[in-house]
Parts: C-alpha cells; structure tokens; sequence
C-alpha cells in the first residue's frame, strides 16, 4: 500500500498529491508517468510526475478533478493508503544541452513542466518557461519554476496576470527572447500541445509534447493508447508519451480522447454528490 | 479382454440461451459420481502415451486410478507433483491436441476425458477444508526472483519454492496471474480459482510483490545484484493490428484492451466499477483463436444483438479449440468465414460504422501447411458494425528487452534463450513463455517454466 502524505486543492480544480512511493523514485526520470488505481472497481489513471524527493521517497503529483476517477483521488487526505502507484512508466524525456529551450506548461501541466525544466536547466540550457491559464487564480509553483528557468513568461487568457491571450502567439515570444530557440517542450492539455505544435512549426525546431492517451495497464500491453505519429502506428505508454507534435495525427488523437465522455458523463450523473 | 466403454461423459454446461448473456462459468464440471464413471474407462495402459502429450508429465493414469478408486486426495497429489495449477489446466488446456488425442481410445472415437478430470480432482480439493501441503525442501538460502506471475512464472516459482529456495514474484498489474487475469474471461476461467492457485503459491512461502514493473521501476541488471537467478516470463506485448485504414477509429479494440477492460478492470460490472465498456450493439472479431472466440463471447454477454466471427479461412482452419468454438456458435455467435477486412470506415465523429470486406477463397497450403486464403476479385461488401476487436495475436512484451540492450531477442522482439534450458544469453537469467515463443497456449508457458525451473535448480544447487 502507498500512504498518501497531503493532498490538498492548489488551484481551483487542480489537485496535488504527495504519496510515499520509494520504489517508483528511485530511478524516476522527467517527463516519465506512473499510474494510480485507488482500489477494487476504480480505473487505472496514468499521471506524469511533477516532483520527488527520493531521500524521503515521496512523488507529488499534479491532477485535475476531470470525471468519477479522479473525484475518488481529490478525496483523499494525509494518512489515507491507495493500493497502487506504478511506475516509472514510459520514456523519460530527452534531456541534453540543446541551448536554449522554451517550456511551456498549463493546467496540470505547470506541474509535470516543472521536472522537465529542472533538469534542461541543469545541463546547462537557457530555459524560458511559459506559464499558461485561464487567469491569475490558476497560475501556480511560480517560485519553484523560477529556480531553475532564466525568463518566466505568465500568459492569461483575461489578462490578469502577464500577457493577455491564449498561449501567446509565438512570434512575440520570440521576439521577446531575442533568439529562436533550439526546442520547445510543451506539457498540458490536448489543446495547449496542438497549439503550441502549430504555432512554432515554421521555426523548424522540435516541438516536444506529452501526449494525454486513454491508456490501461501503461506497459504496452493493452493497446488503447495508439496514436498515429509521422504516418506509423505508436504507443504512447512505451514508445512516448514523448513525440515531436508537428507529426501527431491531432484531429484522430482528439478523437480518440473522446470515445469514453458519454461513460464518463453517465458515471458522474449516476454516483450522486461527492462521486459516491 | 473387457469391453471397451465408449461412453465418454459429458460435463453439464450452463443452457446456451441462458449463459450467453452472464459471466457465470459455462462448464459446471462432473460431480463424484460422473468422475468416478469416467475415471473407470481408463484402460490404464502400460506404456500411456497421455503423458507424452503433456507439456508437463503428468503421471495421466496414476491420477485416473485414483479417481476411479475414490481416492480424490491422492488423485490431487499426483497431479500436484507435476502441475501446480490444475484447476486452470483442467479447464483452459488443450487437451484434444495434447493428451487425449494421444488416449488409446482417441482412435475409437472416445478417449478419456483427462481434463475434466484433472479439473474435478482440483475441485475437490479445493472443497475440502484443509489442503494437504506438499514437503519443502530444506531452506537452500539462494534467492530467486521471477517476473510476471503468469502460468510460466507461476510454474517456475511453485518448482523452486519446493526446491528449498527463496522466491519473490514481481508483477506490473494491480493483480496477479498474468493472462489468466487479464485475458481469459471470467466464464471459462472464474477469477477466483486463478486467485486460489496464486493464493496457493503463496502459502508455500512465494513472496508476491504487485505493480512493479522490471525494466522501469527498476533495471534487470541491478535487480541481479540482489539474486542468485533470474526467470523472465513477462508474457505479452503490443497487440498486432491489421495494417489497414481505419485501425484508430473509435470502436476498435485489440482483444487485449477489450478482455483487460472486462476482466481485469472488472468491466462487466461496470457502473458499479469505474472503468467504461461501451455497450456496442453490432461487433466484429477480427481471428480464429480462442481469444477470438473469447472476445465475441464476451461481447454477447454484454449485450450485443449481433457478434460475429470474421475469419479469412474456413472453419476447418479455425487455431480455437473446438470446444470453444462449439460454445461460441450454441450462444449464437455468427461466423463470417472466408472474410477479409480491407478497411474500417468511419462516421463524422470518428466512431466504426462499417467494414469492407472481400470475400476470400482456399489456394495451395502455405508454410503452415494451412492453405493459404486468396482474395476473390469483386466480391466486396460491407458489414455495418459498430465495434470491431482485432484479435490476430501480439508482440511479446517489450519493456525488459527495450531496457536491456544486453539481452538477445530475435527479429520478432521475442528473447532468444537455448531451447532445451531457457537460458538466455545473460549470465543467471531465464525466460519461458509467450515472451520466448510470442502468443501461445497456458500449458506451453508452463512446460517452458517447468524446463527453465529444470535448469535453474541445477545452477542453484551446483
């Protein structure tokens, strides 16, 4: 069993979770997931790490309340034991001294960016690091992200905070860097990745995404989550979820996230208050 | 010479209009008196070819004798000394291909039915309120560890935890037994008996640890500095598609997500369980195995108007057992034989609506030996479908050998080990199984995992 060590609302509908976990940080490396299944009947979720601490044995993750699942995971409180957390699954992320790297992260994605820019920052990159919401209230780890990033940019769609817009235009991103970097990794919800794959790809640079599949087991077993990338089959869970977005079939992916929302909605109408 | 008896008994089955749409166990297995009945047909051969037939030798007519004599224990501790998973065996193996097809009485058209047997003895057991448990050698204080509690980790770890060693199982699921628990549907393999097996296992002193995953949470090659030896059986990898337009729709399942979503994730329960099966209305099974037939049965049972077999061979080339065939067709699967998907054709939102496919006919025998099916030029049609699961096999696992650049695997991803051993080409380290062999039957794993173990004994105790 894995104790639970906090849990608590950072931003509105984002939750972080802080579960002992000494097995699975030992070797964990940025951009890799695990999955949790908080027990007989819930579903498997996988979930990208956004920190640890392996001489405490802790892994923090950053979630979003989204449907019956993750309902069960918001609920949870220090003290409380889940009976699983596997990992670290999928490939760690490529991390080497490109140069200068733009890392781009919203929603829970400010989170799982935050291993990611860490460790670029460590090998010496120049890290610019753009934080993405809707608003000022859903910003967060501002302070941590700054520690290892040289240039924070905040981006907010009502303008309260930062820049206004959503996911600044690139070309004044640029500009503001004065360089055009060498990579750009971008962690966050579909939309966030498909943008961002579109609205840098005449720089010619790689455009790194991690991809939000459905998955099951998360060992390239079960297949569910394929995805087509460059024309060929791949398997987000052991081939990624890392890919270069300018050549992800987006319009299929997007699909294929869909095809549980009558389920899910189904669930959530039929659990009554609190998912129970 | 006595009068042969070529009344083989039959085992009462669940009605076929009743069971095809619950999960309840379509065989119910012989009571006393039917094995009893059965068990004395054996002849009782002197040289029996049965045990030939068995991946795993079994002493075939020391059990039967037992039964016959009323004597279940000790039926139950002939079948312990070479199968450690008789309950399993009894129910999924095929025995018409292994031991039966090798009975004397085959050739009159009766052989003994050994499986039911072998299930009735581990039913029994498992009845009684006290299971006899075998000797353990004297603690040898070598360490083993076997990743993957499938049939051939289980094989391995219920051989070398008798040999006096000390065992630890890693699985990567949330739940042990590998297919058994992921793929082989709750109506010919009940969850529970897998669950009483493992439990078995780890009474004799197996350490199982869950939801680790070798080669991610940590390398084979540091896990080697903590063993004596090593046994890889981590089953199956990436399901195979057919390579034509349309495999991404919404709709479409290998048969490892949709037997996983079911089984393991306990899907047929579902609202009451967490992970989604939609409930199609019209489905497609794309193959001719018994996990084909598992998946159009399993479909029924969720309650699907119509599930279709679609085959591009005839029913003679069918790989299922004919049993599971039998069951499928008396539930009322339809089977399209001779059919060739070409493409999957979707609506707007992306979701299976149809499928073109060619009608095919039989050519000259390939490297099978089956004959090989040719497409007939303009014969196309269409069958409208909602859902279609392909289900044509898979890639053995890849995350061991991905993480493992010193370990060799063939072409096909599957590892390369000396065949009579299991030895592969690292140093301490055996494998056995759908990992070696890619998709294959239980009873394989289990004869790999008993040859491995075979060999390993040797190394640990020289």
């Amino acid at each position: 069993m894995f104790e639970i060590i906090d849990r608590k609302m950072i931003v509105p509908n984002l939750h972080l979770l802080v579960v002992h976990a000494p097995e699975v940080v030992q070797d964990i490396k940025a951009g890799q997931f695990v999955i949790v299944h908080s027990g007989e009947g819930a579903e498997r979720i996988p979930l990208t790490a956004a920190d640890w601490n392996k001489e405490e044995g802790t892994l923090t993750i950053v979630f979003m309340e989204v449907g019956t699942s993750t309902n069960k995971l918001a609920e949870l409180k220090a003290g409380d034991k889940i009976p699983t957390v596997v990992g670290p699954l999928g490939r760690p992320l490529e991390i080497e001294n490109f140069g200068t790297v733009v890392c781009i992260g919203g929603c829970f994605g400010m989170g799982s960016i935050y291993p990611v820019v860490k460790a670029l920052k460590e090998k010496g990159n120049k890290v610019i690091t753009i934080m993405e919401g809707r608003s000022k209230n859903l910003l967060y780890w501002e302070d941590k992200l700054s520690n290892y990033s040289d240039k924070i940019i905040k981006v907010t769609r009502d303008g309260s905070y930062g820049y206004k817009g959503h996911i600044k235009k690139a070309d004044d991103i640029i500009r503001e860097i004065g360089v055009i970097p060498d990579r750009v990794i971008a962690n966050g919800c579909t939309t966030l990745s498909y943008k961002t794959s579109k609205e840098y790809a005449h720089y010619n640079i790689p455009i790194i995404v991690t991809l939000n599949t459905i998955m099951i087991d998360g060992t390239g077993m079960c297949g569910v989550c394929r995805c087509t990338v460059d024309g060929k089959m791949k398997f987000a869970c052991v081939d990624g979820p890392h890919f270069d977005g300018r050549l992800v079939d987006w319009e299929e992916l997007s699909k294929r996230r869909q095809q549980y929302i009558s389920e899910e909605a189904f669930l959530v109408h039929h659990s009554g208050c609190g998912g129970k | 010479m006595a009068k042969l008896n070529l009344n083989r008994v039959d085992m009462p089955k669940q009605a076929d209009f009743i069971r095809r749409r619950n999960f309840d166990e379509v065989a119910l297995g012989y009571t006393p008196a039917m094995a009893i009945e059965e068990a004395k047909r054996c002849l009782d051969c002197k040289k029996p070819f049965c045990v030939d037939g068995c991946p795993v030798e079994i002493d075939i007519p020391g059990f039967i004798r037992q039964i016959a004599a009323e004597d279940f224990a000790g039926a139950i501790k002939i079948l312990k000394e070479k199968n450690c998973l008789p309950a399993v065996c009894g129910r999924v193996c095929p025995q018409e291909e292994q031991c039966e097809i090798k009975c004397i009485l085959e050739k009159k058209g009766a052989p003994i039915a050994i499986g039911r047997l072998e299930r009735f003895a581990a039913e029994w057991e498992a009845a009684q309120e006290e299971m006899e448990m075998p000797k353990i050698k004297e603690k040898t204080g070598k360490k083993v560890l076997v990743i993957g509690s499938g049939p051939a980790g289980i094989t391995v770890a219920g051989d070398l935890i008798l040999a006096g060693h000390d065992v630890d199982m890693f699985e990567a699921l949330h739940e042990p037994g590998g297919v058994l628990t992921y793929g082989i549907p709750e109506f010919r393999l009940p969850g529970k008996v897998v669950r009483r097996e493992i439990d078995y296992l780890q009474k004799l002193g197996v350490k199982l640890t869950n939801n680790y995953v070798v080669g991610k949470t940590r390398s084979l090659k540091r896990l080697l500095d903590d063993y004596d030896a090593v046994f890889l059986g981590t089953g199956a990898g990436l399901p195979w598609f057919m390579e034509i337009p349309g495999e991404n729709l919404n709709g479409v399942y290998s048969a490892n997500e949709y037997l996983t979503r079911v089984n393991l994730m306990r899907g047929f329960q579902y609202p009451k369980t967490y992970t989604p099966v939609i409930r199609h209305k019209r489905v497609a099974v794309v193959g001719g195995g018994n996990v084909a037939m598992d998946c159009a049965r399993t479909a029924l049972r969720l309650g699907a108007e119509e599930a279709y077999i679609v085959y591009r061979r005839s029913q003679k080339e069918l790989p299922a057992r004919f049993e599971e065939y039998e069951n499928a067709e008396e539930e009322g699967v339809i089977f399209s034989f001779l059919t060739l998907p070409e493409k999957l054709v979707g609506d707007e939102n992306g979701w299976l609506k149809e499928i073109e496919c060619s009608r095919m006919e039989l050519g000259e025998p390939d490297q099978s030996g089956r004959r090989r099916p040719v497409r007939i030029d303009g014969s196309e049609f269409i069958l409208p479908m909602d859902a279609c699961i392909v289900a044509i096999g898979n890639s053995p696992n890849p995350i061991i050998p991905d993480t493992t650049p010193e370990l060799e695997v063939s072409r096909k991803g599957t590892i390369i080990v000396d065949e009579s051993t299991g030895k592969t080409s690292i140093d301490r380290v055996w494998a056995g199984g759908d990992i070696v062999t890619g998709a294959a039957t239980v009873i394989l794993a289990m004869g790999a995992g008993r040859k491995a173990a075979r060999d390993m004994q040797q190394y640990l105790s020289g």
